[in-house]
């Protein structure tokens, strides 16, 4: 394991600044466009860990698909180390809410995707097996993936993304349909990959305790058409702590940005 | 080989033609016995007693069917002759006319094979056209709905006139009734797949070769698969027509004739062939689906 480690990090890239400016877009349905993203503008330095959090359906996961590049925004640009995107690129992966893995591939074919997608899996082949010990799953490497639980599904889909050795790891809700206590599990996981690989991590959620404890940045956005309405910095130390008087404060204030206060 | 149809034709040979009722008598003591002491001893002979015991059932109903069958014919004649022989006319024809038989087996299998593999795979091909490209679905869709609910079997007329021989012309007909079922489904697989695997494999890198070639036909198999079963009933229905109308060789063909000499015997055991050899390309497709498709839950065990 501390050797696998040691080998991934001899691949891992550093994590690069993220530049949203200004960017707006809308959807098209039935001729009518629907805005979505209004104005947002965000700089993100390399190796942060942002965290977007708005109510349900105001356009974070939009945000991400741009960020990602399977999009192109109606206006404005964003930029990753100052090169325009424009395109989906192995440097940015996406883990989505669902871990979308390929049903007729096993666990290590699933990792090894984006490697093969890439044409480099025949000299890279260690990479996967890397991954695969990180995530903690070797011994699943040649299941299916009707075979796995939520959780282990979840973190092959992590596995699949970190074998790119990414630059920023977007993160749309990858927690959100588990259980709590594997959550909570892979809350204290994803911290830590970041912080041994210092990849910049972008991650939607919609719970604040979650964004409080992962993140070094917390960004509220309105109601759709999404607007950056709070950008709070969090500075605490980790491993933190879901009692830590400094983040229920923190909450309370954001749940209050988010039109919540009542129930506090 | 005629004298086989031949011999079974006159009352005055009808001795002539249970002369296997001794072999048949002893070979099904044999395979009773066999079975009785296999079933009953079952503990000790492993896997194979498991799977006797099992099937004995079917076994015992098996062989009170040909009691009856025998007993009914041979014996006390309840059932019209010609129309229905006896057990040993039929293994009579698996000895005695065995090379047309062979020779017909040979034939329906050279057709069907060339007419399947080449419909299935312009099918299959079709279907992922359509599903991948616009352009080609704008073109192919409207041919597609004008030509494929059309039984292939209308086709028969023109077919036989305008290919050069009957045998071209029956695997064009075969490869048209197989190709429809498999581009559609094909097709439906392709466009049916879900747009987050290739918003994943796209964000890993992937190239619009690898999104057809990794994502899109391996998500679209299952649906293939029902469309290679679907093809393979509706090729089975035109090989038999085919070859009763125009071409002069195979199972259909062989039916017919025996039909013709009022050879009742071999059409029976030219059925059964025919039966075993449908069910056999299935049992295969089946299995090569099974392979393919090990990754899915629950497919029917054929």
């Amino acid at each position: 394991m501390v050797a696998a480690l040691a080998e991934v990090a001899t691949h891992h890239a550093a994590g690069a600044a993220l530049d949203i400016e200004q960017v707006s877009h809308a959807f098209d349905i039935d001729g009518a466009e629907l805005p979505v993203l209004s104005d947002v503008s965000i700089a993100v330095e390399p190796g942060e860990f942002v965290a977007l959090l708005g109510p349900s359906g105001c356009g974070k996961s939009t945000l991400l698909r741009l960020v990602a590049g399977l999009d192109k925004p109606k206006a404005g640009s964003l930029r990753e180390d100052e090169i325009r995107i424009v395109r989906p690129h192995p440097s940015r992966v996406v883990v989505f809410q669902d871990p979308t893995l390929f049903p007729w591939r096993t666990v290590w074919d699933n990792v090894a995707l984006g490697l093969e997608a890439q044409g480099i899996l025949k000299s890279q082949r260690q990479r996967v097996d890397d991954a695969l010990d990180l995530v903690g799953l070797s011994s699943f490497r040649n299941a299916y993936p009707q075979q796995l639980s939520g959780g282990m599904a979840q973190r092959v889909a992590l596995a699949r993304a970190l074998v790119n050795d990414p630059k920023i790891l977007v993160l749309d809700e990858p927690l959100g349909k588990l259980d709590s206590l594997t959550r909570i599990t892979m809350q204290a996981e994803l911290v830590s990959l970041w912080q041994r690989k210092g990849f910049t991590t972008l991650l939607v959620t919609h719970d604040a305790e979650e964004a409080l404890v992962l993140a070094n940045r917390v960004i509220v956005f309105s109601e759709r058409p999404a607007r950056v309405k709070a950008d709070i910095r969090v500075d605490r130390p980790y491993p933190r702590h879901r009692g830590d008087p400094y983040l229920a404060d923190l909450r309370r204030q954001i749940l209050g940005l988010l039109g919540l206060d009542a129930t506090w | 080989m005629a004298t086989g149809f031949r011999r079974g034709r006159g009352r005055q040979r009808r001795l002539d033609r249970l002369s296997r009722t001794h072999s048949l008598g002893i070979a099904a003591f044999v395979i009773a016995a066999t079975a009785l002491f296999g079933t009953v001893g079952a503990d000790y002979l492993g896997y194979t007693g498991r799977a006797l015991r099992q099937r004995a059932p079917w076994l015992i109903v098996l062989g009170v069917f040909l009691t009856l069958w025998e007993v009914a014919t041979a014996k006390f004649a309840w059932l019209p002759l010609p129309f229905f022989p006896p057990p040993q006319a039929i293994i009579e024809v698996y000895t005695d006319d065995l090379p047309k038989l062979l020779d017909s087996v040979f034939a329906s299998v050279k057709l069907q094979l060339g007419g399947y593999i080449i419909g299935a795979t312009v099918g299959f091909l079709t279907g992922v056209s359509i599903g991948w490209s616009r352009a080609v679905g704008y073109w192919l869709h409207p041919v597609l709905r004008f030509i494929g609910p059309l039984p292939a079997t209308a086709w028969l007329p023109i077919a036989f006139f305008t290919f050069p021989s009957s045998w071209s012309a029956s695997t064009f007909l075969i490869a048209l009734a197989t190709g429809f079922p498999v581009t559609v489904l094909t097709w439906s697989g392709v466009a049916s797949v879900s747009g987050a695997y290739y918003d994943v494999a796209r964000t890993l890198g992937a190239k619009p070769s690898f999104l057809v070639l990794k994502v899109a036909i391996p998500a679209a198999l299952p649906h293939v698969f029902v469309g290679l079963f679907m093809g393979l009933g509706a090729s089975f229905a035109l090989l038999v027509i085919a070859e009763m109308i125009g071409v002069k060789a195979g199972l259909g063909w062989y039916l017919q004739w025996a039909q013709g000499w009022a050879a009742y015997a071999n059409m029976y055991a030219a059925l059964i062939v025919m039966s075993l050899l449908c069910s056999g390309a299935i049992t295969l497709l089946f299995a090569v689906r099974d392979r393919l498709l090990v990754w899915q839950k629950g497919t029917v065990k054929w």
